[in-house]
């Protein structure tokens, strides 16, 4: 297969990925901008950090006035999931120059790394394809994000339109998306029920990693018990 | 630009490339160890239960179970969440509910 038609699956994969990310990429543009982050480092975080569920979970953060380093580790923990994928892509992408592959990874996320995979069960691995599939969500992740940004002091108070609403909303629906079976279903039991006690007792905003560490490492070790009585 | 979020941004962008790159890069012939991998799979779900059970339990950084507009505006959201799995309709069904419950 030439480079051109490799760009142009590479596009066609980019496509349904496109337009999840606008309308979310909006949302988080508008959302940063009501947490008090300038057009500017909007953008910035969109274009360097360039993970969703993280920009979000840092967002409502800096609005609470969390400490940087706890929301630097939350954004660690909550990204560590991306180890496993660049781990799976290992088989298809190992025989590129570690230069490039340094290069391809800086844009890895859980959409585009599951179209990829779907596209590699039929289709030889490609560089051309994975670039123009990564690039092309990416600059739409950015786009949308300065356009959300760019809207967003124009909306007025946040609550009259249900803003207050959306990151517990997005939590939800990205929760629900991660409930797998009843482990995922008890670790995220204990970790809900742990994160609220910790917050009571501990300011900081520190709740969160370690109700996440503890539970799931409850999950790790009750495991065994579980899959006996299924 | 505030130099504090700045300095957050490039410490997010660090933590986040890391674990992006180092596998395809370097560990591409060793394995990781199993039960780490196992701990791994659980902390997506369990980062986001901890980051949503104050949302809406403690939504002035006090314990509320009656006349919470975040908790009731929690139920119909996940039920659109289950029945349409669709990030962009979950959160717009949630905002609807919350402006919804103020005017109630």
């Amino acid at each position: 297969m030439g480079w051109q038609e490799e760009i142009k699956q590479g596009l066609k994969s980019a496509s349904p990925i496109v337009l999840g990310y606008l309308p979310l990429g909006f949302v988080y543009g508008v959302l940063a901008r009501e947490a008090g982050l300038d057009l500017l480092t909007t953008v910035l975080m969109s274009v360097l950090v360039y993970a969703g569920s993280a920009q979000f979970i840092a967002v409502s953060l800096l609005a609470s006035g969390a400490a940087a380093l706890s929301i630097i580790f939350t954004t660690f923990l909550v990204n560590l999931r991306h180890l496993l994928m660049s781990a799976s892509l290992v088989p298809y992408l190992r025989r590129y120059h570690p230069s490039f592959l340094a290069l391809l990874s800086a844009e890895i996320t859980d959409e585009t790394f599951a179209m990829a995979m779907a596209h590699y069960a039929d289709h030889e691995p490609s560089l051309f394809y994975h670039f123009t599939l990564h690039l092309t969500s990416h600059f739409s992740w950015v786009l949308a994000s300065f356009l959300g940004g760019l809207t967003g002091n124009l909306l007025g108070d946040p609550s009259r339109l249900g803003f207050n609403f959306a990151l517990p909303a997005m939590f939800i629906i990205l929760l629900i998306l991660q409930l797998k079976n009843r482990k995922t279903l008890l670790v995220a039991g204990i970790a809900g029920a742990l994160s609220v006690g910790i917050a009571l007792l501990w300011p900081g905003n520190w709740n969160i990693i370690l109700a996440a560490c503890l539970a799931a490492t409850i999950g790790v070790a009750v495991e065994p018990w579980i899959d006996r009585s299924c | 630009m505030d130099r504090q979020i700045l300095l957050v941004i490039l410490g997010m962008a660090l933590v986040t490339y890391l674990p992006r790159m180092l596998p395809l890069v370097i560990l591409s012939r060793t394995q990781l160890p199993n039960i780490f991998l196992r701990w791994l799979s659980y902390i997506p779900a369990a980062v986001l239960a901890a980051l949503l059970a104050p949302a809406l339990f403690l939504p002035e950084g006090r314990f509320a179970l009656v006349g919470n507009p975040y908790l009731l505006a929690a139920i119909p959201t996940s039920l659109i969440a289950i029945r349409t799995r669709s990030i962009a309709l979950t959160i717009l069904c949630g905002m609807a509910a919350m402006v919804l419950l103020n005017y109630i």
